[in-house]
């Protein structure tokens, strides 16, 4: 009697594991599909599909090859740009963003609410609302359709973010530290170079990975304030890889992997950061 | 000395809010301000709010006005329908899974970093990998459909004005659920063990102990999750872009996708602006709903 309930729970365990895991794995079938499609030439996987083990001798990375050389396609230049325009654009408000998150972690100061609240205003409020003014400023001072612009503006928009992100990082840094320092007459750049940069690396680092990543996947104010095709950043050239009729998907899915590749990668290195940042939405603070 | 006080948070804030002041806020004032400038006249008026409203290109509609039997409805509709499909089906699928995952399943880390993958890329990409999804033959939807014997949803669902809304909704699940398992996995470790051992004990079963136990508890999880992918849902335009591009006929036109067509196909600014607001008078409530959260 108790061995078959017993066996009962366990049928019931390994169904439910089951399931989950073949959900996963059906989760999983655009990913492997679209490898699939990537390494194969075109004109076989219409004819014959890829839901298949693909003949050793036709994989080809004619696909990639094409996609980042044909000067027509030049995903190696988006990918180049995409580097130059991430970098900078997470090193500068993370840099500005430590500042801001130590005021608002640390010191009192009038408005500070306000200026918190516009901080999270600016968090959640649509891209769209900022891009009209800026094109036509970024025009007549001519850094419309430079790395500069783009850069300046990610930044701003950057700052707000990484300023939430760290101050509450940064509320968890006991007060006392900083009072103990301030008692010894520390100054608060000493206080703040000193003491609190160095325990918060792992969030610096943090926000930079996740900054890079918002800004590597960015393609509306690209569109909007890069143009010409030596500037233009990988998600604008993928974008363009799809013909408006005919779509060769052999070329689509390499491009789609090579774009994808670095915030992939990044995810891989640092899971915990990135899972991190999302879970704290649910955890009541 | 009190003075120096007083001006020691100045050395904190004021290069950045100089920055966010210059590239955010002053564009953000000045699109209001252009949303009511009148090209013609050089005076504010309703004028352009007017004639977005009442578009008549099928790219550009907002507003339906008249509904015929099928879509397009207009970009606030199909908005509308993103939300009431998309937000319901992410809540419950990732209560439901995020829970199995806790305690039930061996290997949880891996599948949560599976779905976690839809966040990690570039939503556009993620436009393009639905478009591959639903594509005839290829896709591996329209191919689980013909294997099955169903022709019409084994053809190219982004090709047709029925189905074009409908397969970038669900792909969205695909690549949005991830969010949700994560922070309703998150929030579950918040309850201690100890109840859910207690309720076992006394015999509850699995879908008891869910009910009773875990989703009374998970209630400000459950808020975030819905109001974030509201804000997401009603502020989407890369993954409409890269797949279908607001086609075909219109069908899959979004909000932030006619703002960029007043913006880049109709070079028309000041519409544009106007749509931008729109859009953002739209999406406020929630966004004053998260603001409320975060500093309570």
């Amino acid at each position: 009697m108790k061995k078959s309930f017993i066996s009962r729970r366990a049928f019931k365990t390994l169904a439910l594991n089951l399931v989950v895991w073949v959900f996963a794995l059906a989760w999983m079938l655009p990913f492997i599909g679209l490898v699939a499609v990537s390494i194969q030439p075109y004109r076989e996987v219409v004819v014959k599909g890829w839901v298949r083990v693909p003949d050793l001798s036709s994989l080809t990375l004619n696909n990639y090859i094409e996609a980042l050389r044909n000067p027509l396609y030049d995903l190696a230049t988006g990918y180049r740009n995409s580097v130059i325009v991430a970098f900078l654009s997470s090193l500068i408000p993370v840099v500005a963003a430590a500042l801001t998150a130590y005021a608002f972690a640390n010191l009192d100061f009038r408005l500070k609410a306000l200026l918190f609240a516009t901080i999270l205003f600016i968090m959640m409020v649509p891209q769209q609302l900022t891009v009209v003014p800026l094109f036509l400023l970024y025009r007549n001072l001519g850094l419309y359709d430079t790395f500069q612009g783009i850069i300046l503006l990610h930044s701003a928009w950057g700052i707000a973010w990484v300023t939430f992100f760290l101050r509450n990082y940064l509320r968890f840094i006991p007060r006392s530290l900083v009072e103990a320092a301030r008692v010894d007459g520390a100054s608060e750049i000493t206080i703040f170079y000193k003491i609190i940069l160095p325990l918060s690396i792992p969030a610096l680092i943090a926000s930079f990975i996740m900054q890079f990543t918002w800004v590597w996947n960015d393609l509306f104010y690209a569109l909007v304030f890069l143009a010409s095709r030596d500037k233009q950043v990988i998600t604008q050239k993928v974008v363009m890889l799809k013909g408006e009729f005919h779509i060769d998907w052999g070329l689509l899915t390499a491009g789609s992997i090579i774009s994808m590749s670095t915030p992939l990668i990044l995810y891989v290195v640092f899971n915990k950061y990135f899972m991190r940042g999302v879970a704290a939405w649910g955890v009541k603070r | 000395m009190r003075l120096a006080r007083r001006l020691r948070p100045l050395v904190f804030l004021v290069p950045p809010f100089t920055l966010i002041a210059v590239f955010v806020i002053y564009p953000i004032l000045a699109t209001f301000y252009y949303s009511f400038y009148d090209k013609n006249t050089g005076l504010l008026s309703l004028d352009n709010y007017k004639e977005v409203l009442l578009s008549s290109n099928p790219l550009n509609i907002i507003i339906a006005r008249s509904f015929s039997h099928t879509p397009p409805w207009g970009a606030l509709v199909h908005n509308l329908v993103w939300v009431a499909l998309h937000v319901p089906i992410v809540t419950f699928l990732g209560l439901i899974i995020a829970y199995l995952l806790k305690y039930h399943v061996r290997g949880s880390t891996i599948i949560k970093a599976v779905l976690f993958l839809g966040i990690v890329i570039p939503p556009a990409v993620g436009g393009l990998i639905i478009r591959f999804m639903f594509e005839a033959d290829i896709g591996i939807v329209p191919i689980l459909f013909s294997y099955v014997g169903v022709e019409s949803l084994s053809k190219t669902w982004t090709l047709y004005p029925q189905t074009a809304l409908l397969a970038l909704i669900l792909g969205s699940v695909w690549l949005w659920l991830g969010f949700s398992v994560t922070v309703f996995a998150a929030a579950m470790e918040t309850i201690p063990r100890s109840h859910i051992e207690a309720a076992k004990v006394f015999g509850a079963s699995t879908w008891q102990i869910f009910y009773k136990i875990v989703a009374p508890q998970l209630k400000p999880a459950i808020t975030v999750v819905v109001v974030m992918t509201l804000l997401w849902d009603l502020k989407i335009f890369d993954i409409v872009y890269a797949s279908t591009g607001g086609g075909p006929g219109g069908s899959t036109t979004v909000l932030a996708l006619v703002m960029y067509n007043y913006f880049a196909r109709a070079l028309d600014y000041y519409k544009s602006a106007a749509v931008a607001v729109i859009l953002t008078l739209v999406v406020i409530p929630f966004i004053v709903l998260i603001i409320r959260r975060e500093r309570g």
